[in-house]
């Protein structure tokens, strides 16, 4: 499904000016820094901010154009606010079924125990939405917008007003949704963490205007955008769990750039998982070690350096066609001799599982 | 006791009061409703002209509308020309000064009642496929519901206690538009005290209760919302 988007929105300092086209499968970032216009973009694209040049146009369905608007109630789209916004007057059932009832029979192609399951909210339907937590209300509120049946899922930042354990708590929810629904999701964040977790793409908005998009892995290791500098720069890598090592605890999984080594998790054999490697975590050789305790080497190529800061380079090394980013210091970068296409050895000091 | 007059004096008054809450509940919702939604830039003039009876003099009012709806005014002449009685000192004038004269009452109550609903919930709703008329039945009429309440019975109350406008449009006909207030300031005039004491007892307690529950309603529907 394409979703397309041209809006000019002016509000008094702040402007929107982007024209987009985006194939949305799976879950598609908005990402940028608070203020950019992720909110006032998604909000355009529901028809809850009104261009009235816009246009609109998502999968078959023309929600705007210079001649027509269609009204916010006759989009088939699911919004998720940032914050949970359940109807104070009815009950969690109440609430779950307000849109679905509204919905045809025949265009349910959700159905509310799948909604409830998907979020695991079985156990709260007869609670007052008063005496549910924060976490709580916003699993109810995705699933209320699922119950819908859209045709796309508009999230603006569904975790940004929790605390950090009520965002672990909803994560696997919202993985298990990226897993086993077919329905394409935008999701505005200015989270690097939730983003590398959970987005498939990615569209980069810096002051009201798309500065690049592309797909996730890709994204982060861009040397010319941000998001791979920093002592939070990282790669995120797509692995399939290949076996586990229950004598030694641990887990193998497989890249295209070679095997990786973690300690023993629960995920099943087969199934794929995203790693995230820290750029500051990883170093490199130009002969492969041996009488190291690190497990995790592989043979990558230089593919691109750029300084970063006066001491530092950061170094964009493709293992198989997967990038990796590692951070060397500038004289390491010299003495190794690192150019565009030289071959050398990464070691990744640690990984961590993100799924 | 009360006399039979006292009482045709009190269920006139009853009847006014709930007439003109009536109405003023079925206009004064899309009124206000506007009001709080509107961004006309001129709405301030509205809102003042709607709050003038908080302030004005009842007889003031009273007096322009005598001046409208009698015969030789420009509402009164026409309705003369129509072969129509003049509104003036019949029920129906009183009902239309009511309305006037407790219009703030109603309107302002359900404005603020909208107004702190926000936006949110109307856009959730639109999200969730409810029409904006859908979304006003299912979701901001139970959210006002105290905005409503407290409405209701400041108009009624408001109306029950009216003097000066039912004395200026209303004059003082008993059994037509003798109202419970005017026959109290007959009885003390007649130094017959004794009846004035039950009536403006009966109407004391009356309006006690009435904000008793209203006041009682709301506090059980904001304990409940946190």
């Amino acid at each position: 499904m394409t979703v397309e988007a041209r809006f000019r929105i002016a509000r008094g300092e702040f402007s929107l000016d982007v024209d987009l086209k985006l194939p949305v499968q799976g879950v598609t970032a908005v990402y940028g820094p608070s203020g950019c216009g992720k909110t006032t973009l998604l909000r355009a694209i529901a028809g809850l901010e009104r261009d009235p040049e816009g246009y609109c146009r998502v999968g078959d369905w023309t929600w705007q154009d210079g001649h027509r608007f269609v009204p916010p109630h006759r989009r088939a789209l699911g919004y998720v606010f940032q914050e949970p916004s359940l109807f104070s007057h009815l009950s969690v059932r109440r609430n779950l079924e307000y849109g679905m009832r509204r919905v045809p029979v025949r265009d349910r192609r959700v159905s509310l125990d799948r909604a409830i399951g998907l979020l695991g909210i079985g156990p709260l339907l007869a609670r007052d939405v008063e005496h549910l937590s924060g976490g709580e209300r916003q699993r109810v509120a995705i699933a209320r917008a699922l119950a819908v049946s859209p045709s796309i899922l508009l999230m603006d930042e569904p975790l940004s007003a929790l605390d950090l354990r009520l965002k672990h708590e909803i994560m696997p929810y919202l993985e298990s949704l990226h897993d086993e629904l077919d329905i394409p999701v935008l999701y505005v964040s200015h989270s690097p963490g939730e983003v590398a977790r959970l987005a498939d793409r990615m569209v980069l908005l810096e002051q009201g205007q798309v500065s690049a998009s592309g797909e996730t892995g890709e994204m982060f290791t861009r040397l010319d955008l941000a998001l791979a500098h920093g002592d939070k720069a990282a790669a995120i890598i797509e692995a399939r769990v290949a076996g586990h090592d229950d004598a030694w605890g641990l887990t193998f999984l497989d890249f295209p750039g070679g095997r990786i080594t973690v300690t023993r998790n629960a995920l099943k054999v087969g199934r794929t998982a995203r790693l995230r490697v820290v750029a500051r975590d990883v170093s490199l050789t130009l002969e492969r070690q041996s009488g190291t305790s690190i497990l995790n080497i592989f043979p990558v190529t230089v593919d691109r350096l750029v300084p970063e800061g006066p001491a530092q380079v950061m170094v964009r090394l493709l293992a198989g066609d997967v990038p990796l980013l590692a951070r060397v210091t500038r004289k390491s970068a010299d003495a190794l001799g690192l150019a565009p296409g030289r071959p050398v050895y990464a070691q990744v000091k640690s990984v961590a599982l993100l799924v | 006791m009360i006399t039979e007059a006292d009482f045709t004096a009190l269920t006139i008054t009853l009847r006014l009061a709930a007439v003109t809450t009536i109405i003023l509940l079925l206009a004064g919702t899309p009124l206000a409703w506007w009001l709080a939604r509107t961004r006309w830039r001129y709405r301030f003039l509205l809102e003042a002209v709607i709050a003038l009876p908080l302030v004005l003099p009842p007889t003031v009012l009273g007096f322009y509308l005598l001046v409208a709806l009698g015969p030789n005014g420009p509402v009164g002449g026409l309705m003369t020309q129509l072969g129509a009685q003049p509104l003036a000192f019949t029920f129906t004038g009183l009902v239309i000064g009511s309305v006037f004269y407790s219009m703030p009452f109603v309107v302002q109550p359900l404005q603020h009642a909208f107004m702190s609903i926000g936006d949110r919930p109307l856009e959730v709703a639109a999200t969730l496929r409810a029409s904006p008329f859908d979304c006003f039945l299912t979701v901001v009429l139970p959210l006002a519901r105290p905005g409503f309440l407290t409405a209701a019975v400041l108009g009624f109350a408001h109306t029950l206690g009216e003097f000066g406008v039912v004395l200026m449009i209303g004059g003082n006909i008993p059994g037509e538009t003798q109202v419970l207030s005017i026959a109290i300031y007959d009885h003390v005039e007649a130094l017959e005290y004794g009846r004035a004491h039950w009536l403006s007892g009966a109407l004391l307690l009356l309006s006690f209760v009435m904000l008793v529950l209203v006041y009682a309603a709301n506090r059980r529907f904001t304990v409940a919302r946190p």
